[in-house]
């Protein structure tokens, strides 16, 4: 009886960031064609180079079926009745990015995005894109005094061509998959961060996603390069208003690390879910991956995924560089009707070349979480060592949980580990906690949380803190 | 397409020619085949379950098919004495693809039929009907090109309540002089409360080309319980492709054993499907593999039911150039509570050259199960060769005792004793690379 009440009061509880703000957008015609593609470059002022490797991407995307072979039941996307750019800067054309409207100001403000030089004290960095464009990039200036650049997309590709020129498209070829392909065509915003050699980035840098306009895609790109012996570590968190039909959102992520340097880059992803009935909510298609090229390189994802309606995503390291280092830690979370299929993949490639993976999926309601993971270790890569832990709870009879990884070990020295359990939260456990005291729903979010640990340490302070509310309101509802 | 239209023209021309011999039953089954076959040819290695396997490219290779049937002759007991000392068995053969029965000396229980499917197909029809193909239909395009071609195999019926002391052993043997492809089939049927266990050998050592295609589905009955041990030792020209499909009912027990000690290219699939609460089964696999061996064992337990238990150890042990493929998947379904599943997956490599891909998987839709699975891939431990060496091992000796022991964990669940301690001693010597050639036989003299 106690449990049903908890259950309903808690599946009445609606997503907290699913507000539209009522910003003036300026909306390009749905639909993809050559056109589109040169409309987005035009707009954004690009040179030519770069107008041709777009198009280079879109003919090729047109050659591309959409993969079917992920553990998903996608419903057909029509890529003719999105629209491929949305921005909301547009009223104030006259003194773009001096003065922000306020009613996006406010927007961000309600998402607790410091925007604000007054928030300075959160001691962070922050970009936030809305729809297509980067709206406002918060501490450039005194990132700058050590060399550090931190800016949107389109402002470094004025800005600093040459530097984007030799570094896009480096890590994930147009030709990769069919979303890479897609989102080089018509990539609109998102930031580009290099740390210069030696330089240790002196604050959590952070970029804020949020889908605000209807019937818009998202195809941000971000592309991160640390120099020789840098350090940098970036956040990402993304939010999106609740709508009944479903928007896309296919990024790319692109990290570049040289010799001795560190990358540390933690999600928090949190796109709208759809509802209960499992209508409407985000894809979350996305392709990120990192070449640690320098020797003593080390990349680090965390991410923590409770939203989408569906994701479909492996953040991955290729292990260039003799001794360098992958590491992936996720928590996958998916409720009602969300799918997930995420993992990484490890390519060593060098010699001594390390990679940790811990991933733990936790499946509610309905929904279907799945870990799928490559290890490959070429030929050449002598010495390479794999730990691969994947762990998966099950909360309710009516959710599935899938663990696919594959090993291809091609040198006889590697040491590859792959383990992976699924159960569900003993009745032993639970009693336990009644018995002091503790409430049936709260006691399942300290398990949950507790299960989840090992990778929410890896999040930098402020960025668990909300990843630990984020599972318990993520779960709620779920408890039966 | 490639090969298949080769086939698919072969099938047309001689359509007649198959269907001749053949029980009513086999060719009904045989029209539904082609037209699966037709749709899809053989797999390519896009596909999920063929990626590191490049089979279309194996059938491509222009085999002889013995269509009209004409008869091997063929002593078996002179041919083949490679036989487990101190095990006594029933024994019946195929040769190429035709069943042969062996030399037996105690007769087997009243009830029990131990013969050719062709023959059991012709002479009781409705014993067979609701079992021949009822679990290969749904197979993959290998499996249904054997549905297409098949025109003889071996039938094993054991009647409710009637247990099979003695093991039968089923020898498949390729006796030819040109190149050479059999395809053959085995039909299983265990009914309530019976008991059996059984090996099959695979042997070849054909101077030629030779590709073996065996389809085999198993019944197992309530409360029935069956051991299967399967060995292969063919030789490096020999390309297998095995399918076994197994359903199981209540409280039923299967154990089941895979060992791979010579062959060239091999790809075995086992599919067990556990449709009986309490049933319980184990697969277990050993593959050794030198030169250019090339193993690829797919497996999948399909948990239908609530109360069922699996477990599965797979080792490789990978030499020079061989190739080990292992992608094994535990499939519980929404229903299937209480599961307790459990998949091993151990491998060696002992060259750079050699090359694993594992890939073991876990599919679940039930919330109150136990299961997990793990794999490594690695080398032998430097520091228990290191302590071995101190006290006085020579170095190539305590490797052949480190992999032996690693072998052994497999080898130490077959429940035969006879059979065990001669595996034991296979093994050793593969190790040893004295096992090119079993010794007994005149095919291999």
């Amino acid at each position: 009886m106690k449990k049903d009440n908890i259950l309903k009061r808690l599946a009445n509880k609606a997503y907290e960031f699913g507000f539209v703000s009522k910003i003036k957008t300026e909306i390009i015609e749905s639909g993809l064609s050559e056109k589109t593609v040169r409309l987005i470059s035009e707009k954004k002022n690009e040179p030519e180079w770069l107008l041709e490797f777009r198009l280079q991407a879109y003919r090729h995307w047109l050659t591309l079926k959409m993969p079917s072979w992920a553990h998903l039941n996608i419903p057909p996307i029509n890529y003719q009745a999105i629209s491929y750019y949305a921005d909301p800067l547009k009223k104030n054309k006259e003194n773009k990015n001096k003065e922000i409207d306020p009613e996006l100001m406010k927007t961000f403000e309600k998402l607790g995005i410091p925007l604000e030089e007054r928030l300075a004290l959160s001691g962070t960095a922050v970009d936030a894109v809305m729809d297509s464009v980067s709206v406002k990039t918060t501490f450039k200036e005194e990132l700058k005094e050590k060399g550090i650049i931190f800016c949107s997309m389109s402002e470094a590709i004025q800005e600093y061509p040459d530097l984007v020129r030799k570094y896009l498209g480096s890590v994930v070829n147009y030709r990769d998959n069919f979303f890479a392909a897609l989102n080089t065509a018509v990539f609109s915003d998102g930031s580009f961060v290099y740390i210069p050699k030696g330089v240790r980035c002196p604050m959590e840098l952070s970029t804020y996603f949020r889908i605000n306009a209807a019937n818009t895609g998202q195809f941000e790109r971000t592309l991160i390069v640390a120099d020789d012996d840098s350090y940098v570590s970036y956040l990402e968190g993304c939010t999106a208003p609740m709508r009944d039909e479903n928007q896309l959102h296919a990024a790319i992520v692109e990290i570049v690390v040289h010799d001795n340097a560190e990358v540390k880059y933690s999600t928090v992803q949190n796109w709208y879910p759809g509802d209960a009935e499992g209508k409407g909510g985000v894809y979350n298609f996305v392709t990120k991956r990192g070449d640690c090229r320098g020797r003593n390189s080390k990349l680090s994802w965390t991410q923590v995924e409770t939203g989408s309606a569906i994701t479909w995503k492996y953040p991955s390291c290729i292990l260039r560089g003799d001794n360098s280092q992958g590491e992936f830690y996720s928590v996958a979370l998916t409720n009602n009707y969300q799918q997930a299929d995420t993992g990484t993949k490890m390519i060593h490639l060098g010699k001594n070349t390390r990679s940790t993976i811990i991933s733990k999926g936790i499946s509610a309601g309905k929904s279907q979480n799945s870990y799928r993971g490559l290890v490959r270790v070429s030929k050449n890569a002598d010495g390479a060592r794999n730990y691969s832990q994947c762990d998966s709870l099950l909360l309710g009879d009516k959710c599935g949980a899938h663990t696919f990884p594959y090993m291809d070990i091609h040198n006889n020295s590697a040491v590859i580990e792959h383990e992976a359990t699924t159960s569900k939260i003993s009745e032993d456990q639970l009693f336990y906690c009644n018995q002091r005291g503790i409430g049936t729903e709260e006691a399942i979010g300290l398990i949950v949380n507790g299960y989840a640990k090992e990778v929410l340490n890896k999040l930098p302070m402020e960025f668990a803190i909300e990843a630990q509310k984020l599972l318990s309101v993520s779960l709620e509802g779920a408890v039966g | 397409m490639g090969s298949e239209q080769e086939y698919i023209d072969i099938f047309d021309r001689h359509r007649e020619l198959i269907d001749e011999p053949c029980a009513k039953l086999l060719n009904d089954e045989r029209a539904k085949a082609i037209i699966r076959f037709k749709a899809t040819g053989f797999p390519g290695i896009k596909e999920e379950n063929w990626l590191h396997t490049n089979i279309a490219k194996r059938f491509s290779a222009d085999y002889g098919m013995n269509l009209g049937r004409v008869e091997v002759k063929a002593g078996t007991h002179d041919i083949f004495t490679c036989d487990v000392p101190n095990l006594r068995t029933h024994q019946a053969y195929i040769i190429n693809d035709t069943f042969h029965p062996g030399n037996n000396g105690k007769p087997l229980p009243e009830g029990v039929i131990l013969g050719s499917l062709n023959d059991v197909a012709e002479n009781h029809p409705a014993l067979l009907a609701p079992y021949y193909n009822s679990l290969a239909g749904k197979g993959d395009s290998t499996v249904q090109f054997n549905t297409a071609f098949v025109q003889d195999g071996v039938l094993l019926y054991i009647p409710k309540n009637i247990e099979v002391e003695e093991t039968v052993q089923i020898v498949a043997l390729l006796q030819a002089n040109v190149e050479m492809m059999s395809i053959r089939r085995l039909l299983i049927i265990l009914e309530e409360n019976s008991k059996a266990s059984l090996l099959l050998c695979d042997h070849s050592s054909l101077q030629q080309q030779s590709l073996s295609t065996q389809v085999t589905e198993i019944f197992i009955g309530r409360g029935a319980s069956l051991d299967l041990y399967e060995l292969e030792e063919t030789a490096g020209n020999n390309t297998r492709v095995g399918s076994l499909f197994v359903r199981q009912d209540a409280d039923s027990r299967f154990n089941h054993c895979n060992i791979t000690l010579t062959n060239g290219f091999t790809r075995n699939s086992v599919e067990v499907s556990l449709e009986g609460k309490g049933a319980e089964t184990r697969i277990n696999g050993l593959a050794i593999g030198d030169k250019e061996q090339h193993i690829d064992n797919r497996t999948l337990v399909d948990h239908k039911v609530p109360h069922c238990t699996s477990n599965e150890l797979y080792k490789y042990i990978l030499d020079e150039q061989s190739t080990g493929v292992f992608a094994g998947k535990m499939l519980i379904r929404p229903d299937a509570q209480q599961t307790v599943s459990e998949q091993t997956n151990r491998n060696l490599c002992l060259t750079s050259c050699a090359h694993m891909y594992a890939q073991p998987q876990l599919e679940i839709y039930a919330d109150d199960v136990k299961c997990s699975h793990g794999s490594t891939v690695g080398q032998l431990d430097e520091s228990a060769l290191f302590y071995m060496q101190q006290r006085g091992i020579p170095a190539e000796e305590a490797r052949h005792l480190l992999m032996y022991a690693f072998a052994g964990e497999v080898i130490d669940s077959i429940g035969i004793d006879a059979l065990r301690d001669r595996l034991h001693m296979l093994v050793e010597k593969r190790f040893r690379g004295e096992l090119n050639h079993c010794k007994g036989c005149t095919l291999c003299k």
